[in-house]
């Protein structure tokens, strides 16, 4: 068996869903014995069978793989509960393998396949959706770039023309939901941890979640931002949401400031402040800075 | 022996893993340690906290950069996106050589996120040793490999690990990262003495040395640095450190993790052996004749 062969045969089988008594499967979807299939490359040990090797690396990619998914979207793990949230990081984590060298880019992909699978988001797909999204957004929001901010007075010489960025570490959300005080309990509940050398994953038993009790739907505009080597989730009024937006989108100024108060219903003497006073706060979180090719809209 | 060129000829003395629990503690009470590993992996992003605290370490301590995902035992080769972000942050830390594992992780674009076994076959080394020669060439530094705990043995391989070893940094030319622990934990899986396997790695190749503790199950000994390094463990580092000199320790704690103190104390265990060895260096240099060429004793 050349090397290649060996690493595909081993991966198909270490990336085999387990058990749901966390155990290796004993037989392949086509009917081969896993048994088989192990003792035809490991070999036995005097203590241990072939099937039992190749189980600690079964197991310890799924404990790995659930595990980083559990501490990124502990949000979600409360809404659907821990025993959903296992069987729908399985399904998940079966349609979309880790693609990256990094395991923090492993949920880049769950709210797009949640999107597509809503059996799994529990009886308010809707919820779970608005939850999973300001959790990804964290995430990029941590550890993103942060270019040079824009100044008030840089900022005060800007024309109609004008096009300015959103710093690359800034999400906006619209969410159906106000999710944001849960998830930011849900997360403080939670202790951060990091990569470690090659030790083992051990199965975490999760601790108790939070419930969500009796959320209603509500729009809410929010600005997932770091500021200070801190993320935090700021409300904004819909026409800031919508300025905000179109500016991230390239758009100028005078055509942002358009769109936002095209369907707006602010008072036309109120606008001019409104305006003076988003730019005097973002200013001061140094949200904006020189125009590049950044994306940070989300809908 | 200690200073070598697969080290960058540094004599780091003994350091411990930087991780989050301890963050307070050290920003806080700035306590002396030799140096700090970091796992690669988690500062190869572009900003926000990662950075901040590695700047406010690499103010104060000397890093080493430890990685865990360059997979130098894939097939396929190695992820130049890694890579190029390895590189990036080793200008960064200063680090004067790379760790990474003799493993492969990753196939066909899809990552397991472990560190999978090699089967040691000549195929094997030959395509280890183009990818360690691969990453040294584009990060221009030295990169050291480290062996590590196994679970599996494969019907292909065609010689021993330590034979497997040799093959491999001979052939790339590179360092070895020998974590002690490791050979115990596989030597007690696959029934070898550890002590054969440590006799047979080239001592003048060793750039730095593993420590850690592991956990016994019925059938087998993970490699699960949540304890305390045990006795058979630390005569191996002896034994390790009589063959290659006072080399540059660290100890890995990973979960359970105690407090900084706890950690840094069960490190600092390693002087006993670092000590006595260099002591015993010091005695045979001095009753050198003068002019005779002094040459390490092994």
């Amino acid at each position: 068996m050349t090397l290649l062969e060996l690493q595909r045969k081993m991966a198909a089988a270490v990336t085999r869903p387990l058990t749901t008594g966390y155990e290796m499967q004993e037989e392949t979807e086509d009917g081969c014995f896993m048994s088989i299939e192990a003792e035809s490359f490991i070999k036995p040990s005097a203590r241990a069978t072939s099937f039992e090797r190749l189980e600690i690396y079964n197991q310890q990619y799924w404990f790995r793989a659930m595990s980083a998914l559990r501490e990124d979207f502990p949000g979600l793990a409360s809404i659907v509960g821990e025993e959903r949230f296992e069987a729908l990081s399985i399904a998940y984590l079966t349609a979309n393998p880790s693609s990256s060298y990094t395991l923090r880019d492993l949920g880049s992909l769950f709210e797009q396949w949640l999107r597509a699978n809503p059996s799994w988001a529990g009886p308010n797909p809707a919820l779970a959706l608005d939850v999973v999204r300001l959790e990804w957004a964290y995430i990029e929001a941590f550890d993103s770039r942060q270019e040079p901010a824009l100044t008030l007075s840089d900022l005060s010489v800007l024309s109609a023309e004008s096009q300015l960025a959103l710093q690359p570490h800034i999400r906006l959300l619209e969410l159906q939901y106000p999710v944001d005080d849960f998830v930011i309990a849900v997360h403080r509940a939670q202790a951060n941890s990091s990569v470690a050398s090659n030790a083992i994953t051990q199965r975490k038993r999760p601790r108790t979640t939070k419930k969500m009790a009796g959320l209603q739907p509500r729009k809410v505009y929010l600005a997932v931002h770091r500021f200070d080597f801190s993320v935090y989730y700021k409300h904004l009024e819909p026409e800031a949401f919508l300025l905000l937006e179109a500016l991230a989108r390239g758009a100028s100024l005078g055509v942002a400031l358009e769109e936002a108060f095209r369907d707006s219903v602010m008072a036309d003497v109120d606008r001019g402040k409104s305006v003076r006073e988003w730019f005097a706060t973002t200013a001061e979180l140094g949200w904006f800075c020189q125009p590049a090719a950044h994306k940070n809209i989300e809908h | 022996m200690p200073a070598n060129r697969f080290n960058g000829f540094t004599d780091y003395g003994v350091g411990i893993g930087l991780r989050i629990p301890h963050y307070q503690h050290i920003f806080s009470e700035k306590p002396t340690v030799d140096w700090f590993e970091i796992i690669s992996e988690n500062y190869i992003v572009d900003g926000g906290r990662p950075m901040q605290v590695l700047d406010q370490i690499l103010d104060r301590y000397k890093v080493v950069q430890h990685g865990v995902s360059m997979y130098l035992g894939s097939s396929q080769g190695l992820n130049r996106e890694h890579l190029k972000r390895v590189k990036t942050l080793a200008r960064r830390t200063n680090t004067p050589w790379l760790s990474d594992h003799l493993c492969w992780g990753s196939v066909d674009g899809t990552y397991s996120h472990d560190l999978l076994p090699m089967p040691y076959t000549f195929e094997a080394a030959r395509i280890t040793a183009e990818n360690i020669r691969h990453a040294q060439d584009f990060i221009e530094l030295p990169v050291v490999v480290e062996n590590v705990s196994s679970y599996a043995e494969f019907h292909d391989s065609q010689m021993t690990e330590w034979e497997f070893l040799n093959e491999v940094v001979e052939a790339a030319d590179c360092g070895i990262l020998l974590d002690v622990n490791n050979i115990y934990v596989s030597s007690q899986n696959h029934d070898f003495d550890p002590f054969e396997y440590l006799n047979s790695v080239p001592a003048e190749r060793v750039a730095q040395i593993h420590i850690a503790g592991h956990s016994r199950y019925e059938k087998y000994i993970l490699d699960t640095h949540d304890h305390a390094v045990i006795d058979p463990v630390w005569q191996l580092y002896a034994r390790a450190i009589q063959r290659c000199g006072p080399t540059a320790t660290l100890l890995e704690w990973d979960d359970k993790i105690p407090s900084f103190a706890e950690v840094h104390a069960e490190a600092l265990k390693a002087n006993r052996f670092l000590d006595q060895k260099a002591a015993a260096e010091n005695l045979w240099l001095s009753q050198e004749t003068p002019g005779q060429v002094a040459e390490q004793p092994r």
